[in-house]
């Protein structure tokens, strides 16, 4: 018998491996679901199956009473629409403050501090600014996602800029690169893939002042309609919305990381510099 | 520039250069010249400078005192394209194919803002890329990322790559000091038959004596002629030997040999 710690599971048995706790999680939900059902038919707490489905089903394929529109594509269209702003945004802001303090140290002298207290700042706690300043519409709540991860998707960049060996550079002098050229042919393409990978991970981030965004001040978005049925406990609503929302997030990341394989065949492989 | 090569002046001048950190002295009293198509082969025990010594020419580091003149003037303070460089690692792009690495240079050697070229001038860079590629014996390679190549084949590459720079002196800083000792071999052939048909003036820095002392047409021992065992950082290495290369017999190589080994090695 090997020790615990050089056990490893065969390809099936780490599939099952895997695949066990959602379905424990599952089983324990549906049986505590029919156990407070069966006491309080009307229990609003944990909806059966049957229940959140019929809530699914009147929020995607039912055309509101009100306005006539599906609700939930129509909060899915504008959250993910806000979101993608934000992030593009921020990934381009953060990919150019990085790229340029990561290899100007002239600049970098001027930015760093900065940046350093910039990232400080609680993004939630000038939610409220954003809204003195940028009305409640649709800008202040992109602005929020922007301002919230430009700091960590920068100051990642500058790391990783500075990381790239500096023989490198001094190779690209030698052959005639002027600063411009090394920035563009040698540093940029290098840092593209660490972007992706830092934009990976803010996404989390993202969701979170999103979601706060939309909770505070909105007419529509998955975070404004959980935080409206609140009021009345629809939990068979907020429910498969917090389900639509994190396998959103495992797409978006998912994608994200097939895209790195397929545009920087030579990062994956190991190229690292 | 013939008219430089006419008149007396060597290419380089070392005059009195001292290379120290903070109280660590690493180097001193170095005065040497090196005339236009001299291949210089610099050996000593590892921390003895010598790769200071390349990196003073290359213009990333300078000399605490004294200068060290190219044509007359002193080396800038930076790397450029008439000092052509081979590391030991890290030389290649690993983002770019062996092809677009070499084709780089050609971006690299135009002035404009990014660096990329199209047009005719990528035509010309590629068919300038693919005969230098040939020469280095890279041509099955083409389109191959360096993490796909072997160490002596990423080696080649860097020279190809370099070469194409057409730089004026090429520094090889223990280019091929991780490769394997047959691959070594070949290597050195290669930078032999470049050298002289590229009229290159070469330094390279090698831990190995042996592969100095066959190799070029000069050789320099770095070491430390006086040594203070409480103080160790106290004196610099100078230059104890400075041997035509083909003109020396076994008791000289033997006596640097054991000259060169009973120091232990030092960090630095």
């Amino acid at each position: 018998m090997k020790k615990f710690i050089n056990q490893r599971p065969g390809r099936a048995f780490k599939l099952l491996l895997g695949i066990a706790p959602f379905v424990l999680l599952f089983l324990l939900y549906v049986m505590g679901s029919d156990a407070r059902l069966e006491v309080n038919p009307n229990d609003k707490l944990l909806p059966s199956m049957s229940q959140i489905a019929d809530g699914l089903e009147r929020m995607a394929f039912e055309p509101s009473k009100r306005s006539g529109e599906y609700l939930f594509w129509q909060d899915t269209a504008s959250s993910l629409t806000r979101l993608g702003l934000g992030i593009l945004i921020a990934a381009m802001l953060g990919l150019l403050i990085g790229l340029v303090t990561g290899a100007l140290p002239m600049i970098a002298a001027s930015l760093s501090p900065l940046l350093t207290v910039v990232s400080l700042i609680p993004p939630l706690a000038i939610l409220p600014i954003l809204f003195i300043v940028f009305g409640l519409g649709e800008v202040s709540k992109v602005v929020l996602i922007a301002i919230g991860i430009t700091p960590f998707i920068a100051r990642d960049i500058q790391r990783r800029t500075q990381e790239i060996p500096s023989e490198q550079l001094v190779k690209a002098q030698s052959l005639g690169a002027n600063t411009s050229q090394i920035m563009i042919r040698v540093l940029l393409p290098q840092i593209m893939p660490k972007l992706f990978d830092a934009v990976r991970l803010s996404l989390g981030a993202g969701w979170l002042f999103l979601i706060a965004a939309e909770a505070v001040a909105a007419t529509d978005g998955l975070g404004y309609r959980i935080f409206l049925v609140r009021r009345y406990m629809a939990m068979d609503v907020i429910l498969p919305y917090v389900a639509w929302i994190t396998i959103l997030a495992f797409l978006i990341d998912v994608s994200l990381r097939e895209l790195t394989k397929k545009l920087f065949p030579w990062y994956v492989q190991g190229g690292r510099s | 520039m013939s008219e430089a090569n006419q008149d007396t002046t060597p290419m380089i001048q070392v005059n009195q250069v001292w290379k120290q950190y903070d109280d660590n002295i690493v180097l001193e009293r170095l005065n040497k010249t090196v005339d236009e198509g001299e291949f210089v082969t610099l050996v000593g025990a590892s921390g003895c400078g010598k790769s200071t010594f390349l990196n003073m020419l290359l213009g990333t580091e300078q000399p605490s005192k004294g200068e060290i003149l190219l044509d007359g003037k002193p080396i800038p303070h930076e790397a450029g394209s008439d000092r052509g460089i081979v590391f030991q690692q890290y030389s290649v792009f690993p983002h770019m194919t062996v092809l677009e690495n070499v084709m780089a240079t050609c971006g690299f050697q135009r002035p404009g803002i990014t660096g990329y070229l199209f047009g005719s001038g990528r035509s010309a860079a590629r068919e300038a890329a693919e005969s230098i590629l040939e020469q280095v014996g890279l041509s099955q390679a083409l389109k191959k990322y360096p993490h796909e190549l072997s160490g002596g084949m990423r080696q080649r590459l860097a020279l190809a790559q370099a070469l194409l720079g057409k730089p004026r002196i090429l520094l090889l800083d223990e280019s091929f000091g991780a490769l394997d000792p047959g691959i070594r071999a070949d290597m050195h052939d290669l930078v032999l038959s470049l050298w002289s048909e590229h009229k290159l003036t070469v330094f390279m820095v090698t831990h190995d004596l042996k592969e100095g002392f066959y190799l070029g047409t000069r050789l320099w021992v770095f070491d430390k002629l006086r040594h203070d065992p409480q103080a160790p950082q106290r004196f610099g290495a100078v230059i104890t030997y400075d041997l035509p290369v083909g003109h020396m017999d076994q008791t000289t190589y033997q006596q640097i040999d054991d000259h060169l080994r009973p120091i232990p090695a030092q960090a630095g």
